[in-house]
């Protein structure tokens, strides 16, 4: 996969899961201010084992299972950011972060604005669909909280960034959410470096280069693009694509950069299209780069409905390569 | 009331009482002048509630107010002229003018955390200082309030029963103040004591008298100590009333006649002085000295902020963010050996040994068949690893267990 390593060397290749549980393992073992909570993170080592072994090595205190109740993980998380520690909180499936929406919007976003209060928390969880989730199990609930001043959302597509990322949420001194998009998991893996290291917060890449038109994405969907990407360039179009890798604060100067290079742009996500990141976006192009742009912004997104649970409906609700192929001819038309 | 106190702490609960009411009817006269920008709420009738639990708390414990605990801060060392400035909304008011009412907090010294609107969010807040407190080896104790209305908060109800697994040491005031804005307390709860939430998970609680300042002092530095000492997390549900409406705008005209009158006569200020008085801990001279050391200073405080600018426009586009070491140093302060919670002595067997299946045990039902027992951790650890040296005696690693104390426990305090 072109641009996953970040250019390691002498690391190893691991899963996206893999990449994510050695970023906790090895904040925790860094700092003892450092804490897991969540559902079912202790024992069992959470529902997808992605904080496996991490009881065994720093103990009941450190490693908290907790009742099913988002709003007091969220909260007493909070409350122990005010005293210098840093809690990683664990939601069994991001869906469920919605039932905590007051405690991290009204309490945690705000503190540091109204009353100089930083919330050095993390708040982690598998996200996205694409494996049959259904409903309830499968949201891409980035955008609320992207509207949320005082956030900081994170959303990244390799293991690389997965756990570098991670690492500097862990370490960032504001709340930060971490998307863990779940087909990721166990579907790629990736080289990661032996020693320690940090992916800074804010800061798209660009995965592919490309002249004709820029693909911007990313979670799951920047594979999707690059797969698309591939495909394009046996019909001589040759597509940037840009992985964002943070939603906010998000790298305005990586996407006008390239929208300045290739005068078109297609925003690719797997998040609803009313609401999307890709009408920010659009926004911004039109503010900063109107004269730039030689053809409408497009975008190819799930449709504006919940996500089904058939395999057949759920496939024809989320964006594919054929999806973004057509998208981009289309586009590079202009 | 029975005399348990020193005079000193007799005549400091009564100058904070005292100092709660003065500081509100100076808002009020500022309210009434257009110098307060939003809302003003009063805690008329409910200060022996606010001064009585604060000071309860040692300088080190952490506390969070709601908007009618001016009282609690005033005790916990906040400046009269901060409260005067949030609410006129100026420049060096401990928010600058982005907040008003008590919603502003101090973490570095007097350890307040700031409340918001939505009630009940503060439970797990401050269950979560508890836990930290006690992680870190400091021996807080963290408190807030929660009114009657707010104890119906879904919030409310998982930050209590989190607190509870956690035996954490939180103790929660519910302030029974009989109106939630304009709806009576029968018509949102369905229980005669509100001390009774408390059962459902199985944590201790007390019903005081809201309106007897040495019973409010006297059960919360109980539940204080208890909380501190490990027994986990303690409720006291303070009977009282609320005698303004909701805030200035509303005349609280829904409220019975006869309601009022009854609790008028039984002001806790009045009440308090009464028994001072009685006890010859209070004369005619010391009242008047205090009257007048509050006014001197209450002038003082309030040219202060009367002189305070507003924020410039342009500051609101500030702070959203910490920026960094050069905004916020964040470290942790442990008082116990870190070796304690870092690999080696940190290392368990993960597993959980489940005594009586089924038995009823946990439950305390003898037929209760469909309920587990106490789950608790496995203990057969290797030497050294288990319960570290130097933890407070009574302390219970509480993630080890997740038991229910006894549990019909709300006991009447003293009167």
């Amino acid at each position: 996969m072109p641009g996953t390593n970040g250019g390691a060397s002498n690391g190893t290749s691991v899963t996206f899961l893999e990449a994510i549980k050695q970023a906790m393992f090895e904040e925790m073992e860094r700092d003892p201010a450092v804490v897991l909570i969540g559902e079912d993170v202790g024992v069992y080592g959470g529902a997808f084992k992605t904080s496996e072994g991490l009881l065994e090595r720093f103990g009941w205190e450190r490693v908290i299972d907790t009742p099913i109740s988002e709003s007091a993980i969220i909260g007493a998380a909070c409350g122990m950011s005010y005293c210098g520690l840093r809690p990683i909180c664990e939601m069994q499936f991001i869906d469920f972060i919605v039932c905590a929406f007051n405690q991290i919007t009204n309490f945690v976003a705000k503190g540091h604005y109204l009353w100089n209060a930083p919330a050095p928390m993390v708040v982690r969880g598998p996200s996205g669909g694409g494996v049959h989730g259904g409903p309830f199990h499968s949201a891409n609930p980035e955008m609320y909280f992207v509207h949320t001043p005082g956030l900081k959302v994170i959303y990244p597509s390799t293991p690389y960034d997965a756990k570098g990322l991670l690492k500097a949420a862990v370490r960032d001194n504001n709340p930060v959410l971490f998307f863990e998009h779940k087909f990721l998991y166990r579907r790629i893996k990736g080289e990661v470096p032996a020693g320690d290291y940090t992916v800074p917060i804010g800061k798209a890449v660009v995965r592919r280069e490309g002249i004709h038109l820029t693909i911007i994405s990313y979670a799951a969907m920047m594979h999707t693009s690059l797969e698309a990407a591939e495909a394009l360039a046996q019909e001589g179009i040759e597509a940037e694509v840009i992985d964002l890798r943070t939603l906010l604060p998000l790298d305005e100067e990586t996407i006008l950069n390239s929208v300045k290079k290739t005068n078109k742009c297609l925003v690719v996500h797997e998040d609803t299209k009313t609401g999307g990141i890709a009408g920010e976006i659009a926004a911004i192009l039109c503010e900063k780069a109107f004269g730039d742009l030689d053809g409408p912004l497009m975008r190819v997104t799930s449709l504006d409905t919940p996500v089904p649970y058939a395999p057949s409906l759920e496939e024809y609700f989320l964006p594919n390569a054929k999806k973004i192929f057509s998208a981009a001819k289309e586009l590079a038309r202009y | 009331m029975k005399k348990e106190l020193t005079r000193q702490q007799y005549l400091d609960l009564y100058y904070y009482m005292r100092l709660n009411r003065s500081v509100e009817d100076m808002m009020v006269k500022l309210f009434r002048q257009n110098k307060i920008v939003g809302g003003l709420y009063s805690s008329l009738g409910q200060e022996a509630i606010s001064v009585g639990t604060a000071y309860a708390l040692e300088k080190k414990d952490w506390l969070a107010p709601m908007i009618r605990n001016i009282g609690a801060l005033l005790v916990k060392g906040v400046r009269p002229r901060d409260i005067f400035m949030q609410h006129m909304a100026k420049y060096d008011s401990p928010t600058k003018g982005k907040d008003g009412t008590s919603h502003f907090g101090d973490l570095d010294d007097l350890h307040i955390v700031s409340p918001i609107s939505m009630l009940g969010d503060l439970i797990p807040v401050m269950t979560g200082v508890a836990m930290a407190g006690r992680y870190l080896g400091q021996k807080t104790v963290a408190m807030t309030w929660i009114g009657d209305g707010g104890s119906s908060t879904g919030v409310f109800h998982e930050g209590l029963n989190f607190a509870a697994t956690q035996k954490a040491p939180f103790v929660l005031i519910l302030e029974n103040n009989l109106w939630a804005y304009s709806t009576p307390v029968r018509k949102q709860v369905p229980l005669a004591n509100l001390a009774d939430r408390a059962k459902a998970y199985g944590i201790d609680s007390y019903i005081v008298d809201g309106n007897n300042v040495v019973a409010m002092y006297s059960t919360a530095k109980e539940a204080v100590e208890r909380a501190r000492a490990g027994e986990g997390p303690i409720l006291i549900e303070a009977k009282s009333f609320r005698r303004m409406g909701h805030a200035q705008h509303d005349p609280a005209e829904y409220v019975p006649k006869e309601m009022r009158a009854y609790w008028e006569a039984r002001d806790p200020i009045a009440l308090y002085e009464k028994f001072l008085t009685s006890e010859k801990l209070l004369d005619a001279r010391d009242k008047k000295e205090i009257e007048e050391k509050i006014n001197a200073l209450l002038a003082k405080e309030r040219e202060f902020a009367e002189n305070s600018p507003m924020p410039p426009p342009e500051f609101a586009e500030t702070g959203v963010y910490c920026t960094g070491d050069d905004c916020h140093k964040i470290r942790a302060k442990w008082e116990r050996p870190i070796a304690e919670v870092t690999p080696p002595r940190s290392s368990v067997e993960a597993v959980w040994t489940v005594p009586g299946f089924g038995s009823g045990e946990g439950s305390r039902g003898a037929n209760a068949p469909m309920h587990f027992g106490d789950t608790q951790a496995a203990e057969t650890l290797p030497a050294g690893a288990g319960k570290p040296a130097g933890k407070p005696p009574a302390k219970v690693t509480p993630q080890k267990t997740v038991k229910t104390a006894p549990t019909g426990a709300s006991r009447k305090a003293r009167r």
